[in-house]
């Protein structure tokens, strides 16, 4: 990991951020023909109007709008809410971290079940067992979170009350409590992450279980347990670290739904809040952490490929 | 063609998944005309009536048959999931190949920001963008047609660098054809292959995040009978029919599957090599 392409790589994630925040403000602010308009609806009054054109700066040059927007940000500064009435930088932010806490977790359950189940469908390749987690993972991309979340929630909450349907509970203040709480979010979330992870697991310890290296040290007549385990495995891994980094842009989608769902204040509600109540502050703030956070967890993957596996050199 | 199909259903999941879509089209097709009830018929003695001889799949809140709903719905699903695949892997292919085409710094330039462009979600994006244009499923079409175009372009472009330095190419920049040539009679129709398995799965992800839009109210219209908003009403009543919730969902799930399934088989008659 040389530092010209240590350096280049956190360039590129300035650029994604610098590109999706024009996008998010060209999309919000500068797309609608009128933003005010369509913010306060058909029955603004028309001193509202100006009022409100005056305070987002409607009458400047696109440019001069995303400038300013642009500096205020760079500062931390995201507004003010137009339904609270309270800074958005703050409140996205803590929003975040609950949306973290379930996006954490996902991800460990994901690789706990889908890593075993992918290396024994490879090593069962063609039969029984192999199929059976075809099918599981075909049933996991195929099912809208939506619809998962749903399911889940009917069978688990409503039918067995084994879970509480909806809610969160901070799991600092009653551990327990948050615990079951987060439970059927990250249920939900990791389903078709593991259908995935899954997949890209047998791929890859396929073709590795192909490779000559393999073949020595089976010839060497090692245990199959240690061929598998020490040999096959270490590389078979490793491109999971890539897939879990693209499946965070899914994650982060999922999140929208599923927090809104099981009423998670997270940062995917909020976002779903500030669109249905044209909170406009609020929605480009709740973007652009959302675009951000992928940019930056996409860089921190490439940069844990890199250091994992020596012999990749990115130029 | 003919043999492509052949190789296409000799393998299970390629006939499971044609069989599958052959269902999903006539639904579409003939839905109307086949569904035993008119989808808005209201039965006040049928509300929430179980699965039985009188509503094949039960009836919800109105007493509205389900099962009709769901055949007149794939109408208003499945078609307007495929336009917007074919509308952003239209446009995706387009970007793909043509920054193939140009290569150097330019197409550096170009997929280094379609990487950027990725870093919005997909449903974020379309979330944000039928926010500006305003709810509806027209609307909802062109959002996710958006948000598919990135990625199709990605796909597009790396099997397009491949063509872009066959002789045949060379041999059309040599003659002076213009950028357009290249582009769409030279370059494009070789690297179709990769594009149409893409875009059948890629429809599957249409559908999903169509009924997405519309179970968070922003894509279809109640009274509508698009399948994940019909999943958003029978949430309210789960209690008391949660065939309400099923049907629509395995509706989703199957459709998902079908796409899924030929794209996975298509990619298999393509590349007769791959065992996997």
């Amino acid at each position: 990991m040389s530092l010209a392409w240590f350096a280049r790589r956190l360039m590129l994630m300035v650029y994604t951020v610098i590109v999706v925040s024009m996008l998010v403000f060209a999309i919000t602010q500068i797309l609608p023909a009128d933003a005010a308009q369509s913010l306060l609806g058909e029955n603004a009054t028309p001193e509202v109007l100006a009022a409100l054109r005056t305070r987002l700066g409607l009458g400047d040059p696109a440019w001069l709008q995303y400038g300013r927007w642009a500096r205020h940000v760079f500062t931390g500064d995201f507004g003010i809410s137009m339904r609270t009435s309270l800074p958005v930088g703050p409140e996205m932010l803590a929003a975040l971290s609950r949306s973290l806490l379930l996006a954490v977790s996902a991800i460990l359950v994901t690789l706990a079940i889908a890593v075993p189940l992918g290396v024994v469908a490879a090593l069962r390749q063609g039969r029984l067992t192999d199929t059976g987690v075809s099918l599981i993972a075909y049933l996991g991309v195929s099912l809208p979170e939506f619809v998962t979340a749903t399911l889940l929630a009917l069978l688990l909450a409503d039918t067995w009350h084994w879970l509480p349907a909806t809610g969160y509970v901070s799991p600092l203040e009653d551990f327990g409590d948050g615990i079951r709480h987060l439970a059927l979010p990250v249920l939900t979330v990791s389903l078709i992450l593991v259908a995935h992870v899954m997949r890209m697991m047998r791929s890859e310890t396929l073709d590795v279980l192909k490779s000559d290296y393999i073949r020595a040290a089976r010839l060497k007549g090692l245990p199959e347990r240690t061929v598998v385990f020490r040999h096959a495995l270490r590389n078979a891994l490793l491109p999971v670290v890539t897939i879990i980094a693209l499946d965070v842009g899914y994650l982060l989608g999922g999140i929208i739904v599923i927090e809104e769902i099981f009423a998670i204040p997270g940062i995917g509600r909020a976002l779903m809040v500030a669109i249905t109540t044209r909170d406009l502050p609020s929605i480009q703030a709740g973007a652009l952490i959302m675009a951000a956070t992928y940019a930056v967890t996409n860089t921190l993957a490439d940069m844990a490929y890199a250091f994992l596996d020596p012999r990749i050199r990115y130029d | 063609m003919t043999e492509l199909f052949i190789r296409l259903m000799r393998k299970p999941q390629g006939f499971v998944g044609i069989v599958l879509l052959a269902l999903i089209a006539a639904a579409c097709l003939f839905g109307p005309a086949l569904a035993p009830y008119a989808p808005e018929k209201i039965d006040f003695l049928g509300r929430f009536r179980a699965p039985g001889w009188q509503n094949w799949l039960g009836a919800d809140q109105f007493g509205r048959d389900i099962l009709s709903r769901l055949m007149v719905g794939a109408r208003s699903t499945v078609p307007l999931a495929f336009i917007a695949t074919f509308v952003g892997s239209a446009a995706g292919a387009t970007i793909g190949v043509g920054s193939a085409y140009l290569g150097g710094r330019t197409d550096e330039a170009i997929m280094r920001t379609i990487d950027a462009v990725m870093a919005i979600p997909g449903l974020l994006m379309a979330l944000l963008l039928v926010s500006t244009l305003g709810n509806g499923a027209g609307n909802a079409v062109i959002a996710i047609a958006v948000a598919f175009a990135p990625g199709m372009a990605r796909v597009t472009r790396s099997a397009a660098l491949n063509v872009r330095n066959q002789d045949y190419v060379k041999a059309a920049i040599a003659r002076g054809e213009g950028a357009p040539w290249i582009i769409f009679r030279e370059m494009l129709p070789n690297v179709m292959a990769p594009i149409v398995i893409e875009s059948t799965i890629r429809v599957s992800f249409a559908v999903m995040l169509f009924a997405t839009l519309s179970f968070l109210g922003v894509g279809a219209q109640p009274p509508a009978s698009e399948w994940g908003l019909m999943v958003a009403d029978a949430r309210q009543h789960m209690h008391q029919a949660p065939w309400g919730l099923i049907a629509p969902s395995a509706a989703i799930a199957l459709t998902a599957i079908a796409f899924n399934l030929v794209g996975d088989g298509l990619r298999d008659a393509l590349n007769p090599k791959d065992e996997r």
